[in-house]
This record gives C-alpha cells, sequence and structure tokens, in this order.
C-alpha cells in the first residue's frame, strides 16, 4: 500500500550518530591501552570509585523506591487529609538539580553551617555525622529522584484500580498483605521503569557526587580529562560506565514489555481507601514531610541566601549567565524538536525494523551520562580539527582549532542527550492523528510537505510545546556536558553553581540556583496539567 | 422434639433484613435502595435482577462487605456481620466473589491464582486443593498458563475456582457472564449452575440479563425503582408477578383491558376469565388489565376469534406475532415458524391462560 513503508529511512541512521558514535568511541579507547595509568587507577582509584558507585546504587535505589512506591499508594488509592493537594505538590521536587539541592544541604547541615552551630552553642561539643559523606548523598539523590518512580508508580495504582485489591480482600486476605501480595508485584512493570531510570540520573549525575566529596565515574572521568589530560583513559572510564547504563536500559525496557500484560480494565470510578484515625495523620505527615526536606525548605533556604547576597552579588556577569543559559536551552530546545518530530514522522512513515531500531539508538542519549556524551563527542571533533588544519590554513582562517571549543560540540552532546525528552511527547501526539486522517489529506491532493505543515503541525501543538519546555529546563538544569565543552569563559547559571559550591560558597551558589528552581517549575507544573488532564 | 423440628428447618445462609443503601453527595445522602429483605437458605443460589441502576451491585458489596449499611441488617450463617454503623471487613466474612472484569492477578499463574487465598494453608494442603478445583473446572491442562493468555471464558472458570477454592459460606458473582460472547453465556451460566449445585454452595448472582437468571436461580429478587419487587422462583416471577413492573420486566407479554363483573369475574374482548384475585380496590363495574403472555394465546385456524397481524419477529423455530384485536387492542403471540402469515393477514387465535393475573390499570 505505501511503497516507503518497506525502505528504511536514512536520514535517521544519520541523526542517530551523537549518541553512537560516542558510544563507538569510548567503547574503542581500549584499542590505546593506558597501563601505567591503569595500574594506578586499579590501585588507588577504581576500588573506591567501584564500591561508592554499587553502595550508593543500592542506597538510591531502596530510597526512591520506598519513598516513591509509598508516596504513589498514599495519594492514588488512599484519602487523607491534603491528599489532592499533595498528589501533585509531591512532583515539585523535579524542579530541583541534584546538586543544588546537594549544596543546601551542605550549607544547613555542615559542620560551620547554621544547624551545627546552633547546636554547639546551646548543647555543648555536639557533632552530626558528617553530611558531605555517602550517606547526605544518597539522601540527596533519594530527595530528588523519587518523584521518576512516584509518578509511574502513581499511574500503575491509577490504573490498577481498587478491584485486585477487593479480590484478595475475599479471599480472606487483610488490606496491608494484599498491598505486598498484589498491589506491589502488579505495579512492577512500572516502578522498575522509573527506578532504572532514577539510578541512569545518579550515574550520570556529576555536580551532587563533586559537592559531597563522593568518588564516582564521573568524578573520575572529569579529573582524567581536566586534570590529567588523559583523553583514552577519561574514554575508558566512560566506557565502564557506559556497561551499567547500558544494563539498566536492558531492565527498564524488560519492564516496560511486562506492561502489556499486567494492565487490568480501568474501572469509571476509583473508590479510595478511607484511612481512619491515626492513620490518616500519619499519611499527612509522611507527605508533608518529603515535601519539607524535598522542596519547602531547600527553595525557603536559597531564597533566603540570594536575598543576602542579591546586592553585591548581582552584577552584570549575571546578565550574561542568563543570555548564556536562555541561548544554550532555546537552541538546545529548537533543534531537539525539530529533530524529535522528523524522528517521530519518519518511524510513522517507514515503520520498518531498521528505521524503529535507528529511532531507538537516536533517542538512547536519555540514558548516557553527560560525561561519557561529552568525551565521546570532543574526541572525534578534535580528530576532524586536526585533520582539517590545513585546510582552514590554507584559506587564512585563524589557525586554532575551530570547532572543537565552540558551542557546536556543546549543542551536539546536549541534543543527542535529551533527545527522547522530546521525542517521546512528539511520538505520543503523532500517534493520536489516525492513518486515514492522513489519507484522507493525501486524497485532497497535498503532497508530503504539505500534509507534515498543515496536517502534523497544528495538531502536534500540544506535543512540540511540551517537548521544547522540558528540553528548554532540562539544559537550564544540565551541568557536566555544559562545564566540560562550553567554549573558555562562557559560563551558564549552572556552572556558576558548580564553581561556587566548589568554592563553599553555599550562600552565593543560591541565587543562580533559585534562577534554575524557579525556571525548572514550569515543566513541572505543565506535567502535572497534563497528568490531571 | 425440638431437635426434631431443627432438623427439618433448613440454615439460612443468608439473610437480610430491610437494607437501606446509599451514597454520600454533596446535597446528603442518595438511596439507591431501601428496606430491602430477603432470606437464602444454605445451598439456594439467588439472583438479584433488574436494571441498570436498581442498586443489585451496591447491595452485592454490601453483603461482600464493601459497602456500608444505612440501616437494617446482614447475617451470614446466622452471624450478623453488618449493620448501621457496623461492617465486618471483607476478609473476615468467609465469602467469595467472582468479580465482573474477575479482578485475576496478572502476575500470578493460573494455578497461583487458585491458590491464593489458601495463603494460610500448608502447602501440601493448598497443592491438593489447588489441584481438585483444577478439575472441577477443567482447566488442569492450564495451570501453569498466565491469565493473559486465557479466553474469556477460561478466565471465568478460573475466577470461580478461585472464588470457591476456601470453601466461603457465600458466594457473590457480579454479573459474572456479561463479558462474555452471547453464544457462550447460556452454556456457561449451565455450567456454573451445575458446579454450585454438585458443591453444594449458596450464591447470590447479580445480573441484568433475565434469560441468564432463569438459567442458574432457585429464587429471583427483582429489584428496581430502589425497592424489593419480588422475591420468587422463575416459575412464580414469569407466571404470578405481583406488579406491572415485574409482569413487563420478566418475559414478554400485553396487557388486555377488562371489567369486572359481579362476581368477580372479568370480560374482556377474548372471553370471560376469573382471577385468583383483583387488585386492591377495584370494585364491581371498574377496570383491569389482564396479563397476557405469548404462549398463552395459540395459533388456531378454526377459532372464530380473528385477529389482524401487525408486524412479525422470526426467532428460528417461532414467529413472534404483534396482533391487533378489532377494537385495536394489541396481543403478541409465539407461533412455531411453519405458520408463515404476511403482515395485515387476518389470522384465528384462540386463549389458553392458565394464570390469570390482572393489575389495576394506569
Amino acid at each position: 500500500m505505501n511503497s516507503l513503508a518497506d525502505k528504511p529511512a536514512w536520514s535517521v541512521l544519520w541523526l542517530s550518530l551523537p549518541t553512537v558514535v560516542p558510544l563507538v568511541v569510548v567503547l574503542g579507547s581500549w584499542l590505546h591501552p593506558q597501563p601505567e595509568v591503569w595500574s594506578h587507577l586499579n590501585e588507588y582509584v577504581l576500588p573506591a570509585v567501584l564500591k561508592n558507585t554499587v553502595l550508593m546504587a543500592l542506597g538510591v535505589a531502596l530510597m526512591v523506591s520506598v519513598l516513591g512506591v509509598g508516596l504513589a499508594w498514599l495519594t492514588a488509592v488512599c484519602e487523607f487529609p491534603g491528599r489532592r493537594w499533595f498528589a501533585w505538590a509531591l512532583v515539585l521536587p523535579l524542579a530541583l538539580p541534584g546538586y543544588v539541592l546537594a549544596s543546601v544541604m551542605v550549607g544547613l547541615f555542615d559542620y560551620s553551617g547554621p544547624l551545627q552551630t546552633a547546636l554547639r552553642s546551646t548543647l555543648g561539643p555536639v557533632s552530626l555525622p558528617p553530611i558531605r559523606s555517602m550517606g547526605g548523598a544518597i539522601v540527596v539523590f533519594g530527595l530528588v529522584l523519587y518523584p521518576y518512580v512516584y509518578l509511574l508508580a502513581r499511574q500503575a495504582f491509577l490504573t490498577q484500580g481498587k478491584r485486585s485489591l477487593e479480590a484478595a480482600q475475599t479471599l480472606g486476605m487483610p488490606r496491608w498483605l494484599a498491598f505486598f501480595r498484589v498491589a506491589l508485584p502488579m505495579s512492577r512493570p512500572w516502578w522498575v521503569a522509573g527506578l532504572t531510570l532514577a539510578l541512569m540520573e545518579m550515574l550520570a549525575d556529576f555536580g551532587t557526587v563533586a559537592i559531597f566529596n563522593v568518588d564516582t565515574f564521573t568524578t573520575a572521568i572529569y579529573k582524567a580529562w581536566l586534570s590529567l589530560f588523559n583523553l583514552p583513559v577519561a574514554s575508558q572510564l566512560a566506557s565502564l560506565l557506559a556497561l551499567a547504563v547500558l544494563l539498566l536500559v536492558w531492565f527498564e525496557q524488560r519492564a516496560i514489555a511486562q506492561r502489556r500484560y499486567a494492565a487490568n480494565a480501568v474501572e469509571a470510578r476509583l473508590e479510595r481507601l478511607q484511612l481512619t484515625g491515626l492513620s490518616r495523620w500519619a499519611a499527612f505527615a509522611a507527605c508533608a514531610l518529603v515535601l519539607l526536606m524535598a522542596f519547602v525548605i531547600p527553595v525557603l533556604q536559597l531564597s533566603v541566601w540570594s536575598f543576602a547576597v542579591v546586592r553585591n552579588d548581582w552584577d552584570a556577569r549575571y546578565w550574561g549567565f542568563i543570555w548564556h543559559s536562555l541561548l544554550l536551552s532555546t537552541l538546545s530546545a529548537l533543534i531537539v524538536v525539530a529533530v524529535g518530530l522528523w524522528l517521530a514522522y519518519a518511524q510513522r512513515q517507514h515503520p520498518g525494523r531498521l528505521t524503529r531500531l535507528w529511532v531507538r539508538a537516536s533517542t538512547l542519549g536519555y540514558a548516557l551520562p553527560g560525561m561519557l556524551l561529552s568525551v565521546g563527542l570532543f574526541v572525534p571533533i578534535a580528530w576532524l580539527d586536526n585533520q582539517l588544519y590545513p585546510l582552514w590554513q590554507s584559506w587564512g582562517i585563524d589557525p586554532a582549532p575551530v570547532l572543537k571549543g565552540t558551542l557546536l560540540v556543546m549543542l551536539l552532546a546536549l541534543a543527542a542527550r535529551f533527545m527522547a525528552v522530546g521525542f517521546e511527547p512528539m511520538q505520543a501526539a503523532m500517534q493520536r492523528i489516525t492513518l486515514s486522517q492522513e489519507q484522507a489529506a493525501h486524497s485532497l491532493g497535498l503532497g508530503r510537505w504539505q500534509v507534515l505543515r498543515q496536517l502534523f503541525l497544528p495538531l502536534l501543538r500540544s506535543g512540540w510545546l511540551g517537548a521544547s519546555l522540558l528540553v528548554f529546563v532540562e539544559v537550564m538544569k544540565e551541568m557536566p556536558i555544559t562545564l566540560m565543552t562550553r567554549p573558555f569563559g562562557w559560563d551558564t547559571l549552572a556552572v556558576r553553581v558548580f564553581e561556587m559550591s566548589a568554592e563553599g560558597m553555599w550562600d552565593r551558589a543560591a541565587l543562580p540556583s533559585l534562577c534554575i528552581v524557579a525556571a525548572g517549575l514550569l515543566p513541572v507544573l505543565f506535567l502535572i496539567r497534563q497528568s490531571e488532564r | 422434639m425440638k431437635r426434631d423440628m431443627n432438623h427439618h428447618q433448613q440454615v439460612q445462609a443468608l439473610e437480610l433484613e430491610a437494607l437501606t443503601l446509599g451514597y454520600p453527595t454533596a446535597s446528603g445522602l442518595q438511596v439507591v435502595l431501601s428496606d430491602f429483605s430477603l432470606s437464602l437458605a444454605q445451598g439456594e443460589i439467588a439472583c438479584l435482577l433488574g436494571p441498570s441502576g436498581c442498586g443489585k451491585t451496591t447491595a452485592l458489596r454490601a453483603i461482600a462487605g464493601f459497602h456500608p449499611l444505612q440501616s437494617g441488617r446482614i447475617c451470614l450463617m446466622q452471624d450478623e456481620v453488618g449493620r448501621a454503623g457496623y461492617q465486618l471487613a471483607p476478609e473476615h466474612r468467609n465469602i467469595g466473589m467472582v468479580f465482573q472484569d474477575y479482578a485475576l492477578f496478572p502476575h500470578l499463574s493460573v494455578a497461583d491464582n487458585i491458590g491464593f487465598g489458601l495463603y494460610r494453608r500448608s502447602k501440601h494442603e493448598r497443592e491438593q486443593r489447588v489441584a481438585q478445583m483444577l478439575e472441577l473446572v477443567g482447566m488442569k491442562a492450564l495451570a501453569h498458563s498466565a491469565p493473559h493468555q486465557l479466553s474469556g471464558g477460561q478466565q471465568q472458570r478460573v475466577a470461580l475456582a478461585r472464588a470457591l477454592a476456601p470453601q466461603p459460606s457465600l458466594l457473590l458473582m457480579d454479573e459474572p457472564f456479561s463479558n462474555l460472547d452471547v453464544t457462550l453465556r447460556e452454556r456457561l451460566a449451565i455450567e456454573v449452575r451445575d458446579l454450585l449445585k454438585q458443591t453444594g454452595t449458596t450464591a447470590v448472582i447479580v445480573t441484568h440479563d433475565q434469560q441468564e437468571a432463569f438459567a442458574v436461580a432457585d429464587r429471583i429478587a427483582v429489584l428496581a425503582e430502589g425497592r424489593l419487587q419480588q422475591w420468587g422462583t422463575p416459575m412464580q416471577l414469569y407466571h404470578r408477578p405481583q406488579n406491572r413492573f415485574v409482569a413487563r420486566f420478566v418475559g414478554e407479554g400485553m396487557m388486555l383491558r377488562g371489567q369486572v363483573g359481579d362476581t368477580g369475574q372479568v370480560h374482556t374482548e377474548l372471553g370471560v376469565f376469573k382471577p385468583d384475585a383483583l387488585p386492591d380496590g377495584v370494585a364491581k363495574g371498574g377496570e383491569v388489565d389482564l396479563l397476557v403472555r405469548p404462549d398463552d394465546i395459540q395459533h388456531d385456524d378454526a377459532s372464530p376469534l380473528q385477529a389482524r397481524v401487525l408486524a412479525k419477529a422470526f426467532r428460528g423455530a417461532t414467529f413472534l406475532y404483534t396482533l391487533a384485536l378489532p377494537t385495536g387492542q394489541q396481543l403478541l403471540s409465539l407461533v412455531p415458524s411453519h405458520h408463515d402469515h404476511a403482515i395485515g393477514e387476518a389470522i384465528g387465535i384462540r386463549l389458553e391462560l392458565d394464570h390469570q393475573i390482572c393489575f389495576a390499570t394506569d
């Protein structure tokens, strides 16, 4: 019927290069073995890095699962005071990047912070466990990343409804046991997918672990690149990270595949379990405590600090940070939305296996840590620069590197990283346009481009609006790619936060942090509006 | 002597006493069912039959313990399990329930679904009982399948086996056949009845389909407009409906206008009848409506009574004719399908009214 359908979309193959090339580069880096450096790494760096990564992954997995699933259960299935409000408010912590919460926590709870100082002055010499530790990092990751599990688990509980629990009850099983025997295993495909997303974010993180002084793969890559100037070693470290991430992708895909069978018929009306007595207020307190810790206190503290420093700190440079952040976010959003639209359209026109595979490859970036993408793109771009060096010279262009150290590398890496964020809403919107609508347009004499412009673009409006908003804010929050690949002196809000926190000036990191959080609230509100529809 | 009486008296498995059920709304309580009473002996199968919105599912959920009572009392095996302000939790009622969507657990195999309610028993005991149930519903070969691999009818059998496995003192089924093919429904309804009788299970089944109710139930409660309209056997409902609603809702039929004579006899266009009872408040000379079922009108070419065919519906073995009497009153008649008459044709009919039921006119 459609001759296009059988042919693969070659354009998609090219669009998958920004994710495929970095993967190939970091995996291929083993062709240049570095025995001396590795014997050093094996002895002094890797054991700690591996131990930290594994322990942190376990801790974060436990914490986001308990918080995410528990809170989702309360707000989706139970009824207690404030439930409706908490249901969306508990998504708010998504607006806080990990490194922002980390800087607030350290500023608040460190030895010289206000809490410990106050404790010492009233109780004498007491000391809390050190906040700049793995425990602190796990708590921060838990509070920032639980919404991934929360959102997916909530969706699962809402679609599961109460029927299965009632079935368990008629079989003589009390409710609390039915939660563990029925609701939890039934929702597993959902929250496991959320959990793997959270762990991917944790593995990709650089800012938070840098603030807490926990050595992980990302900090090791950073040091190998910027302190040792050893790109092959940085790539080799990144390849280990890639293995961990691909393992997570496999878990995630398996979980998603299981959803098909786990879905029950959706009930017209969901009656909630009415919590009574003490349990109502316990549910209220649990939600309130998490929201306080993960959002209210940090935002208040950021505001207080910002207010204190704004008069001295706010100068012309700030407009530069803001301008750079806005420019970078806008450009990335435009690129991602345009490419995302093309990917979704190409997959629709060429529903073959090869195209689907290439689209998957193009959108794999969500799983790839920014550090990995930076290294993996920087290496070939630097090589290209060297190859082109004579050409530039012959054209009389300044022989300094032309490509590397420009916005180009940064935009490529950012677009690769956030392609899935732009692609998913676009594809979801595109699936709502039926094939017969498209055929009707063709039968009225419109060509391929006209159909794309006159049918798809207007109908996909909500899709690309949402996608560009999400990408815009993700890029604004992004730290490692911006840090590693920005042109010299080209600072953004996120870079400013990193520099101030690196020097322990938490109050001065607050102002740019607050700007990022304010921008980050936009897509969260958008997400909330969408989920309530 | 007392023991002797007890011996003859059947144990009441379920007693509903003057239930009032409702839902809280912004403007107060919206009552969906009031003053609903019935009692069901052990081993009997009851159907709650009624149009959608009559409160039958709410009643079932109240018996299960998922819905509170506004007033009244529920007893299971002579133990009080619910009254206004008290609701024994469903898990302590020893009931089994088959949900409309079956609510099978998608993460468990067929065998594990059936064994779910036996979680307190020993492994050996559980396995034995599951094997027994699998045998009973004929699902032995599919014991290790996942629920999504089963057909609708198979899922229903698993749901039934799961509910029966813990040997509940009462089984509740909510529209158990509504998710199945029409062709499958009747066969499964009979299968379910045989199975319940074989296991001696007391059951309450909610349905809106009278054919289903007739096929499974020993006794049927017709619910409508928030009240119990009639509680009786299928035969009683069909042949001795207590009011116009039941007469119209159960089976087909038309009303024939008649006039009450001196001795309580009723004069109609088709002759004189002597109903068992006259509706309240109807005196001599008053008008009543006589219920005439399609099977009460026999086709007889020799009969002097003639009626004209207004419409006909082919049903395979029979035709359902809509007939007009000379005065314009309409009747339905079920006629073997080899008597194919054209619309407009006049045919001879004969009335064979075994049950003479009449109602006050509207």
